[in-house]
């Protein structure tokens, strides 16, 4: 089968499965109260954007920006860091590895005692989300770096930090990208559960007060336009990805 | 010069001095040590006694008088041909524009010209070659090492590229190393050939090839051509033998 014909196949199914949404609330099949509806949803969505959304969208934008800017820059440098030093890595590895592991929501409710319910709270949630896929998938990536390559740049005289420049971070840049495409699904949690939790504005934070309320169709545009955004960035990411892959050795 | 490790000795006793100018070909049975004394001489590895000399001075392990063509291409696939034919300058302090410079010439010489933009993945493996080639000459060395550079292309291309440098090193005449295990691919490129014996690695015979220079492939069809073959196919059968013995032996340990 084509891409085409895939995507046209998508798209029908997408008519049908909203469609038959619609219709199912009219007749009251689906309570509208749990449920919503399509066309309930977009008449939400345009009162929501014309009553104070943007604002929403845009703080919750800034705080996942920060959050994942500091996880990519911290991740990275920390990443090339425990891979060249390899007494350093394993003595850190451990921790990274405990931390990984263990359910990092558990730590908003202090992430908020300490940073309080502003933007600073979420930029921490964010980037505890974002940070460890990436230190460990680059610091996987110097670690297995081509035995090949570092001779030949030894064999020209290199020094540590030519080795290091010319060789380990160019080589590693697949690995920043894989890193990547699981960091901002994470960070995307981050931002919605600290929101959730205790926020002043963001898109979770309009979702619970729509919760508390009952708003059911205010609660879907938040979660649709969630999930076009991880989409939308999920996207983005594997297209980037696809280009440096040619440079795994 | 020896090299040993876990109480097995890779080489021992090699001592033995290449003319400037010349072409020296290094064969033996495979596990010899033929690699390990190319890693040794380009600095990737240290003997565990003796030393090397280059020039008379002891080689350091930053030496830039060296350039290795290695095995496997090992090109960097996030660079133009025309930058990895400058990685080696890159790093010996040449500013890129300088490099590219010295580069072009070198580019053409090993016939890459209009590939100066093309990755290595879009490049054959006889190509790549090329690439490492041009790679090593480029920095000028005193001394090249070229470590089986073929033993991966299939026969037609090996005999092609074996013809290439022959090209190539008449018009640079540069001091070149060059290990293989082919007896017919060393007749065809060397002044001398330097026989290994099985592991531990010693200098088992020196052998002049007087064969007259520009070769062409059809010297592959004279007498001398064939009784220097003979003869080393007979030196290098008997080191064969000890090879399957040794390591019938370590199997039975």
């Amino acid at each position: 089968m084509s891409p085409r014909y895939n995507k046209i196949l998508v798209f029908l199914l997408t008519l049908i499965f909203l469609g038959s949404w619609e219709l199912l609330s009219r007749k009251g099949v689906l309570p509208t109260f749990f449920f919503s509806s399509p066309l309930r949803i977009l008449k939400s969505a345009q009162w929501l954007f014309e009553h104070g959304l943007w604002n929403d969208i845009r703080v919750s934008l800034i705080e996942f920006v920060l959050g994942m800017s500091l996880a990519v820059t911290v991740g990275v440098l920390l990443g090339w860091g425990l891979g060249w030093y390899i007494t350093l890595g394993a003595v850190v590895e451990p921790f990274i590895t405990v931390m990984n592991a263990a359910p990092r929501v558990a730590l908003l409710p202090l992430l908020i005692l300490w940073l309080g319910i502003g933007i600073e709270s979420k930029i921490a949630a964010v980037f505890l989300g974002a940070f460890f896929p990436i230190v460990f998938t680059v610091m996987k990536g110097v670690r297995t770096m081509e035995n090949s390559l570092l001779e030949l740049a030894r064999s020209f005289g290199a020094n540590d930090l030519q080795l290091f420049t010319t060789i380990a971070i160019p080589s590693t840049v697949p690995y920043i990208m894989a890193g990547l495409q699981i960091a901002v699904g994470r960070g995307l949690v981050g931002v919605v559960i600290g929101e959730l939790l205790a926020a002043q504005a963001g898109i979770g934070y309009m979702m619970a007060r729509a919760s508390a309320s009952f708003q059911t169709d205010k609660m879907f545009v938040g979660l649709i336009l969630l999930a076009g955004f991880g989409y939308f960035l999920t996207e983005v990411i594997k297209m980037i990805e696809k280009k440096f892959e040619s440079w795994r050795v | 010069m020896r090299l040993s490790g876990e109480n097995l000795s890779a080489l021992e006793d090699i001592n033995y001095k290449v003319d400037s100018g010349k072409f020296v070909c290094v064969i033996g049975p495979s596990g010899c040590g033929k690699s390990t004394l190319l890693k040794v001489l380009a600095g990737l590895q240290n003997p565990s006694a003796g030393r090397v000399l280059l020039d008379g001075e002891p080689l350091q392990k930053s030496d830039r008088n060296k350039a290795m063509v290695f095995q496997s291409a090992s090109l960097l696939p996030w660079r133009t041909v025309l930058r990895n034919v400058t990685y080696g300058l890159e790093i010996q302090g040449f500013s890129v524009r300088d490099a590219e410079k010295i580069a072009d010439g070198f580019i053409d010489l090993v016939g890459l010209s209009g590939f100066e933009k093309s990755y290595p993945r879009e490049l054959s493996g006889g190509m790549q070659q090329r690439v490492n080639l041009a790679r090593a000459l480029v920095t000028n060395p005193k001394l090249l090492l070229m470590d089986e550079p073929f033993a991966n292309l299939d026969p037609q291309l090996r005999n092609f590229m074996q013809a290439e440098v022959e090209r190539i090193w008449e018009q640079t005449r540069q001091t070149t190393l060059f290990i293989t295990h082919l007896i017919d691919e060393a007749i065809f490129l060397a002044d001398e050939i330097v026989v290994l014996t099985a592991r531990p690695g010693r200098i088992k015979k020196i052998v002049a090839v007087d064969l007259p220079r520009p070769r062409k492939v059809e010297i592959r069809k004279a007498p001398e051509f064939h009784a220097l073959q003979d003869m080393l196919s007979e030196l290098m059968d008997d080191e064969f033998q000890k090879t399957i013995y040794q390591q019938s032996q370590r199997k039975n340990q």
